[in-house]
C-alpha cells in the first residue's frame, strides 16, 4: 500500500472526528473534556507511524525519489494527484510532525472554547502543509497551498490576541497575492509547454523539461518567487509576519515559524532553483543581496523589540535571509546549509515560541519589560528558554550554526564582502538573543510574582526531544543532510546527482 | 588505548555537567560539587595518563582520535577530530588539574549558595569546552569549542542575575568576544574556501609549503588575530574583562584567569606556522601585546578593588603573551601561559578567601593588617604576588618571564632595534608588575587592622591553595636562562625533534630582568609599605586616578562612540518601515474607500431626495389641475388643441 495518500487524509479524517468530538452533544456522552485532544494526539501517533513506514521501506538511497503516487483526478485539463517523496520532503514531513507532538503537548490541551474546532483547524493546516510538500501536480501544489491558508486564518482570526482580525486579514492577503502571482505562472508554463509539446500537463517532472527562453523563464520564475518570498519571508513583504506571530494562539505561531515558513523555503528550491536553473542563477546576486538585507534587517528590529513574540518573529526574519542566501548561493553546499538551517529554525523558533506562549499564558503580557525575571519561580521553563535563545543566536555545536556555517562558506565562495555583512548577523542574533535571555529569564525578578507553576516533566520532555534534536544536529549534521538531500526534477541527468552531490 | 581516553577526557567533565543540570534542586550541594570534582578529576586523570602515555612514546608522536564526520559535501569536509601533541598536553594539564584545584575550593566557596547546580553546571560544561578547544585538530571543532567557553564565561558572570549590573556585565563580555568571533568564522571561511578543509595539519602544510597566496594568508592571520584579541581581552578589546569580575571569585580564577582568556594564546601558538609567514600581523600583534602590558599595568596602579587589580594584571600579563607570540617566541609564550595559570588561579583564590571573610568586601582601602588575622591567607598571597611579579630565582614567574624577555631581546623582525625597544617596554612591564601587585600586598596585608574578621578558612579551600602555592613557586624550574643552569626541559618537550634554540642572550639582560622586580618591589615599600605610608591614595583622590580607576578612559570612549550612538539608532528605527508603509496604504486606501462610498451615497441620496420631491411636487401640480371645474377642462382641451396645431403648422 501506498503510504503517501495516507500522510495527507489521515490529518484531515482525525481532525473531521475530532471536530465531532468536540461538540457539545457528543463531549457530554463522551464524558471526557479534551476528546478532540486525545483523538488529534491519535491522529498524530497514527500518522508518525505512516511515516515511519514510509521513511523505512526505502532505507538506502537507491533512487532520489522514494514513493510516488499517481492517480487521474481531471484528465481533462492534464490534472492528477500526484504525489512525489524525496529526501528534502520527507526531512520536513518529520519537521512538521514533530512541531506538531510538540504543541498538542504544551500548547492546545487547555484551548475549551471550541475546542474541536481548533483541532480540526489545526490538523487541516498540517494537512495542507504534508501535501504542499508533496504534491508534483502544479495544480494540485496550488490547491494545498491555498488549503493550508484558510485554517490558518481561521486559528488566527477567531483564537488570536487582541488585534487578531487584522494580522489574521494582513496574513490573508499578503499570503493570497503571492498566491496568485504563483497561479499565473503555473498557467503560463502550463500555456508555454502546451505550446511546445501539444500536451496539457500540470506534471512537474513534465514542465521541467519544458524549453522556454530566458525573459519567459526569468518572468515565471520571477511568479513563483513571489509567492515563496512573501511565505520564506523575504524582507520587503515580510510585513504581515510579525503580526500574525505576534496576535497568533500559541500553537497556530509554532505551526506559522516552524513549518509554513518552511513552505516558503522548501518552494524555492522545488519550483525556483530546479524548475528554472538558468533563471535562477541570473537572479541569484539579487536574491543573495536581498537574504542579506533580510538577515541584518530582522536582526535589528528584533533588537529594538519589547513585545517577546514579535522579538521572535523578527528574529525569524534573520534566520530565513539564511536560508535565502543559502538556496541562491548557487552551490550544492549552500542548499545543503539552507535545509539544515531550516529544520534547525523550525525546532528552535517553534521550542521560542511554545516559551514565550507558556509565559504569556501564565503572566497575561507578553510585554518583556513587565514579565521580569522568571528563573527563581520557573527555573524548567526558563532553562528551556535560555537554551533555546542560545539556539538561535547561532552557537556553534546546536542546528543554527551548522547551517549558517554551510551557507556561509557557500556566500563566500560567491563573493567574500557579501558573507561578511552577513556574519554581522550573527553579532546582532547575539544582542537580541542574550537580551531576551536577561529580560525574562536570567533577570531580577518582576515586582509582584504570584506562584506560577511550571512546566511539567511531560511538557519538559517534548521540549527535551527538541533540544535533543538540536544538539545532533549541531554536532553531527551530515546524517540529516545525507538524507534530507532534495532531488532534482530529471532523475537520470547527471544533473540530478549534483543537486545532492555526496 | 590513548585514542580512547582522549574522548573520555572531554566526555567526563560533560557527563558531569549533564547529570548536575538535569537534577538541579534534587541533589544536595555536597553531592552536586562531588560530581563536578569527579567529572573533573577523572578528566585530569586521563590527561594526566595521556601525558606520561605521550611523553613516553617517540619523539613528535600524537594520540589521534577521529570520532566523526561533522560534514562531508563537494567542496568542503569537516571532521570531529581531537588530536593530542605537546602543545596540546601542556594546555589540558593546566586546564583539568588547576580547574580540579578550583573546583575543589569551588565546592566550598559555593556550598551556601542557591544556584550552586547551576554554578557547577557551568563550570564542568565550560572544562568541557575548553578541552574541545585544546583538543580539537580541526579548526570548525575548535571554533565549537570556542563559542561554548564564551557561552559558559556569559553563563557565570551573569551567574547572580539579580542585579542587572552583572547581567550587563556578562553581556559585555559576550559581545565583544562574539565580535572577535565573527572575525575568526571570517578567517576560518577564508581558510576553508582556501583548502577545502579546516584541519590544522593540512592548512599548515600548505603554508609551509608557499601554496597559499600572501594576501590570503595575510588576511586569514588577521582575522584569527582580531578572535584572539577579543577572546584574550587585549587592545581594543580590553574593557570586557575587568567587567567579568562580577562573576563568583571561582569563576574569576578558573575563566578569566587561567584558561579561557588564554585561548587566543594557545590559538596563536597552534598556528604559528601561519603567522610565521604573515610577518606584518605579527609586528601588529607585538605592539599591541606592548601596548597593552603598559596601558594594563598603569591601570592596575590605581585600582582600589581587589578583583579588578587582579583582572586589568591579567590583561597585562595576556600583552606579555602577545609580545612573546608576536615575536616568534611561542614556546615562551606558552611556558608563561602555564606558570601565568597557576599564579594567578592562586592569586584569585586568595582573594576569593579574603573577600570571603571580610564580608564581601573588596575594596582594598578598607583592608589592611591582614598578615595578623589570616597569616595563612597572606603567604599564599605572597606567594602569588612574587610570582606574578617575577621575583629572581625563587618563583616561576620569573623563569617564564626571563624567557619571553629572551625572547623579545633575540627576535628578528623589522630592526633589531624595535626589537630591544619592546624588550625594554617588556622590562618596563616587569618593573610596573611588581609595583602594583606589591603595593595592593603592603596595603592588604601591612598597616593597621580595619574591619571585621570571621572565621577561617575552611580547609576545602585551603588545600588547593597550598597546591597553587607549591605550583606558583616551584613550578618554573623546568626551564631556565643559560646562566643559571642550563634546564631547557620545556623547549625540548615543545620541539623534541632536536636541535632547542637557545636564546642567546648577553648575561647583564637575565640580571636586568632579575633586578628590576626587586626595584618595584623596593619602590613599593617606600610608598605603601612602611607605616606611616608615604602615598596615602584614597578613592577620588585624583583627577587622573579616579578617570583611570575603572579603567573608564577607553569605556567611556566605547560607550560614547559605539553603544549609545547604535543604541539611540536602535531605538530611532524601531519601526518597520515596510509595515508602515503598508498599514499607511492601507489606512489610506480605507479611507479613500469610505469617502468615495460616502460621496456616492450623497450623490444617490441628492438625487432620490430630490426625484421624491418632485414627485410629490408634480402630484401636487396633477392634482391642482383635476380640480372638477369643467370650465378649466375646457380651457385646457383648447390650449392643448391649439399648441397641438401649433406643432403640426410649423414642423
Amino acid at each position: 500500500m501506498n503510504p503517501l495518500p495516507a500522510l495527507v487524509l489521515l490529518p484531515i479524517a482525525g481532525g473531521g472526528v475530532a471536530w465531532l468530538a468536540g461538540r457539545s452533544r457528543m463531549a457530554a456522552a463522551l464524558r471526557v473534556h479534551d476528546a478532540p485532544w486525545r483523538i488529534a494526539l491519535m491522529t498524530l501517533v497514527l500518522e508518525t507511524l505512516v511515516l515511519l513506514v514510509a521513511t523505512l521501506r526505502h532505507p538506502a538511497h537507491a533512487e532520489p525519489w522514494m514513493a510516488h503516487f499517481s492517480m487521474p483526478w481531471v484528465p481533462t485539463m492534464g490534472i492528477a494527484v500526484r504525489l512525489d517523496m524525496d529526501g528534502l520532503s520527507l526531512a520536513l514531513i518529520w519537521l512538521s510532525l514533530i512541531l506538531c507532538l510538540a504543541c498538542l503537548f504544551l500548547a492546545t490541551r487547555q484551548v475549551m472554547a471550541n475546542g474541536g474546532v481548533f483541532h480540526f483547524l489545526l490538523l487541516a493546516t498540517l494537512a495542507g502543509v504534508i501535501g504542499t510538500f508533496l504534491a508534483t501536480d502544479l495544480f494540485l501544489f496550488f490547491f494545498f497551498w491555498e488549503l493550508m491558508l484558510v485554517p490558518m486564518f481561521v486559528l488566527i482570526a477567531v483564537w488570536g490576541h487582541e488585534d487578531r482580525q487584522r494580522a489574521a486579514l494582513k496574513f490573508f492577503l499578503f499570503t493570497q497575492g503571492g498566491g496568485l502571482l504563483m497561479l499565473l505562472s503555473i498557467l503560463g508554463l502550463v500555456m508555454m509547454h502546451y505550446r511546445a509539446d501539444g500536451v496539457l500537463t500540470f506534471d512537474y517532472f513534465a514542465l521541467a523539461a519544458t524549453p522556454l527562453s530566458p525573459t519567459v523563464s526569468m518572468l515565471l520564475m520571477l511568479g513563483f518567487f513571489a509567492a515563496f518570498a512573501v511565505k520564506l519571508p523575504v524582507v520587503p513583504v515580510h510585513v504581515w509576519l510579525p503580526d500574525a506571530h505576534t496576535q497568533a494562539p500559541t500553537a497556530a505561531s509554532v505551526l506559522l515559524a516552524g513549518i509554513l515558513l518552511k513552505t516558503g523555503g522548501y518552494g524555492m528550491i522545488r519550483f525556483n532553483v530546479m524548475l528554472f536553473p538558468d533563471a535562477a542563477a541570473r537572479f541569484a546576486p539579487l536574491a543573495m543581496g536581498l537574504g542579506v538585507a533580510g538577515i541584518l534587517y530582522g536582526a535589528w528590529l528584533s533588537c529594538s523589540q519589547d513585545d517577546v513574540k514579535r522579538l521572535i518573529a523578527y528574529g525569524s526574519i534573520s534566520h530565513m535571509g539564511f536560508v535565502l542566501l543559502g538556496i541562491f548561493s548557487s552551490s550544492p553546499m549552500g542548499m545543503e546549509g539552507a535545509i539544515v538551517q531550516m529544520l534547525a529554525h523550525g525546532l528552535s523558533t517553534g521550542a521560542l515560541f511554545l516559551v514565550a506562549g507558556s509565559i504569556e499564558e501564565r503572566m497575561h503580557t507578553r510585554d518583556m519589560r513587565r514579565i521580569g525575571g522568571l528563573w527563581a519561580a520557573m527555573p524548567r521553563l526558563s532553562s528551556a528558554g535560555v537554551f533555546f535563545a542560545v539556539a538561535s543566536l547561532g552557537m556553534p555545536g546546536l542546528g543554527n550554526f551548522a547551517g549558517e556555517f554551510l551557507v556561509l562558506l557557500a556566500t563566500w565562495h560567491v563573493s567574500p564582502p557579501v558573507a561578511v555583512l552577513a556574519s554581522v548577523g550573527l553579532v546582532l542574533s547575539a544582542i537580541y538573543a542574550l537580551r531576551l535571555v536577561n529580560s525574562i529569564f536570567l533577570a531580577p525578578q518582576g515586582g509582584s510574582l504570584q506562584p506560577m507553576a511550571d512546566f511539567p516533566a511531560r511538557q519538559m520532555m517534548a521540549l527535551g526531544c527538541i533540544m535533543a534534536f538540536l544538539v545532533v544536529l549541531g554536532l553531527y549534521p551530515q546524517p540529516f543532510m545525507t538524507f534530507s538531500a532534495p532531488s532534482s526534477p530529471f532523475p537520470t541527468t547527471a544533473a540530478g546527482r549534483e543537486g545532492h552531490a555526496s | 588505548m590513548m585514542s580512547l581516553l582522549l574522548p573520555l577526557a572531554v566526555l567526563c567533565p560533560l557527563a558531569a555537567s549533564i547529570i548536575v543540570f538535569l537534577s538541579a534542586g534534587r541533589l544536595s550541594a555536597r553531592a552536586v560539587g562531588g560530581v563536578a570534582c569527579g567529572g573533573v578529576g577523572l578528566a585530569a586523570l586521563s590527561a594526566i595518563m595521556l601525558a606520561t602515555g605521550l611523553l613516553a612514546g617517540p619523539p613528535g608522536g600524537v594520540v589521534h582520535a577521529q570520532l566523526w564526520e561533522w560534514v562531508r559535501v563537494s567542496g568542503f569536509s569537516a571532521d570531529i577530530v581531537f588530536t593530542l601533541d605537546r602543545i596540546s598536553m601542556v594546555m589540558i594539564l593546566v586546564v583539568t588539574v588547576v580547574g580540579l584545584l578550583i573546583h575543589v575550593y569551588a565546592a566550598r566557596y559555593m556550598a551556601d549558595d542557591p544556584g550552586i547546580a547551576r554554578f557547577f553546571g557551568c563550570m564542568t560544561l565550560f572544562v568541557a569546552a575548553m578541552l574541545v578547544l585544546v583538543l580539537a585538530s580541526d579548526l570548525l571543532c575548535l571554533f565549537i569549542g570556542w563559542e561554548g567557553v564564551g557561552l559558559c564565561s556569559y553563563l557565570l558572570i551573569g551567574f547572580w542575575h539579580d542585579d542587572p549590573a552583572n547581567t550587563a556585565a556578562a553581556r559585555k563580555a559576550f559581545f565583544m568576544t562574539r565580535i572577535g568571533d565573527t572575525a575568526l568564522l571570517c578567517g576560518l571561511l577564508l581558510l576553508a574556501t582556501q583548502a577545502g578543509s579546516l584541519r590544522i595539519e593540512p592548512i599548515l602544510a600548505a603554508t609551509m609549503a608557499g601554496l597559499v597566496p600572501s594576501f590570503t594568508l595575510i588576511a586569514a592571520a588577521s582575522f584569527v588575530l582580531v578572535g584572539a584579541l577579543a577572546k584574550s581581552a587585549q587592545i581594543p578589546f580590553q574593557t570586557w574583562l575587568p567587567d567579568a569580575m562580577a562573576g563568583p571569585t571561582p569563576t574569576s580564577a578558573l575563566i578569566h584567569a587561567a584558561t579561557m582568556v588564554t585561548a587566543g594564546i594557545y590559538l596563536i601558538a597552534r598556528l604559528h606556522v601561519l603567522f610565521a609567514a604573515a610577518p606584518v600581523v605579527m609586528a601588529v600583534m607585538a605592539v599591541t601585546g606592548a601596548l597593552t602590558l603598559l596601558v594594563a599595568a598603569c591601570t592596575a596602579l590605581v585600582q582600589s578593588d581587589l578583583k579588578r587589580i587582579l583582572a586589568w594584571s591579567t590583561i597585562s600579563q595576556l600583552g606579555y603573551m602577545f609580545l612573546a607570540l608576536g615575536c616568534g617566541a611561542w614556546q615562551a609564550a606558552l611556558f608563561h601561559l602555564m606558570t601565568h595559570a597557576c599564579f594567578k588561579a592562586l592569586l584569585f583564590l586568595a582573594a576569593g578567601a579574603i573577600i570571603m571573610r571580610l564580608g564581601h568586601e573588596q575594596d582594598i582601602f578598607r583592608m589592611g593588617g591582614l598578615r595578623r588575622t589570616m597569616p595563612g591567607l597572606g603567604v599564599a598571597f605572597v606567594a602569588g604576588a612574587s610570582a606574578l611579579a617575577g621575583l629572581p630565582v625563587v618563583t616561576a614567574g620569573f623563569y617564564s618571564k626571563e624567557m619571553i624577555l629572551a625572547g623579545v631581546w633575540g627576535s628578528r623582525f623589522m630592526t633589531p632595534l624595535s626589537a630591544h625597544v619592546l624588550w625594554a617596554t617588556g622590562l618596563l612591564g616587569a618593573f610596573l608588575t611588581a609595583l602594583y601587585i606589591f603595593r595592593c600586598v603592603f596595603i592588604v596585608f601591612a598597616g593597621e587592622g580595619k574591619g571585621a574578621v570571621s572565621g577561617g578558612t575552611p580547609r576545602l579551600m585551603a588545600v588547593p591553595l597550598a597546591c597553587l602555592t607549591f605550583l606558583a613557586l616551584f613550578g618554573g624550574i623546568i626551564e631556565m636562562p643559560d646562566v643559571i643552569a642550563p634546564v631547557h626541559l620545556f623547549t625540548a618537550l615543545l620541539s623534541p625533534s632536536g636541535h632547542p634554540s637557545p636564546m642567546h642572550e648577553p648575561g647583564w639582560t637575565v640580571l636586568a630582568g632579575a633586578i628590576v622586580p626587586l626595584a618595584g618591589l623596593a619602590v613599593a615599600w617606600v610608598l605603601w609599605g612602611r607605616t606611616p605610608a608615604v602615598m596615602r591614595e584614597m578613592p577620588q583622590q585624583a583627577a587622573i586616578i579616579r578617570l583611570a580607576r575603572p579603567g573608564h578612559g577607553m569605556d567611556v570612549l566605547y560607550d560614547h562612540i559605539f553603544v549609545q550612538p547604535l543604541r539611540l539608532l536602535v531605538w530611532l528605527t524601531r519601526r518597520d518601515v515596510p509595515d508602515r508603509l503598508v498599514a499607511q496604504a492601507g489606512w489610506l486606501t480605507r479611507s479613500a474607500s469610505i469617502a468615495l462610498a460616502k460621496t456616492r451615497k450623497d450623490i444617490l441620496d441628492t438625487v432620490a431626495r430630490r426625484t421624491a420631491i418632485m414627485t410629490a411636487e408634480g402630484s401636487l401640480l396633477l392634482g391642482w389641475m383635476q380640480n372638477g371645474r369643467v370650465r378649466w377642462y375646457a380651457g385646457w382641451v383648447a390650449g392643448g388643441l391649439c399648441v397641438a396645431l401649433a406643432v403640426v403648422m410649423l414642423s
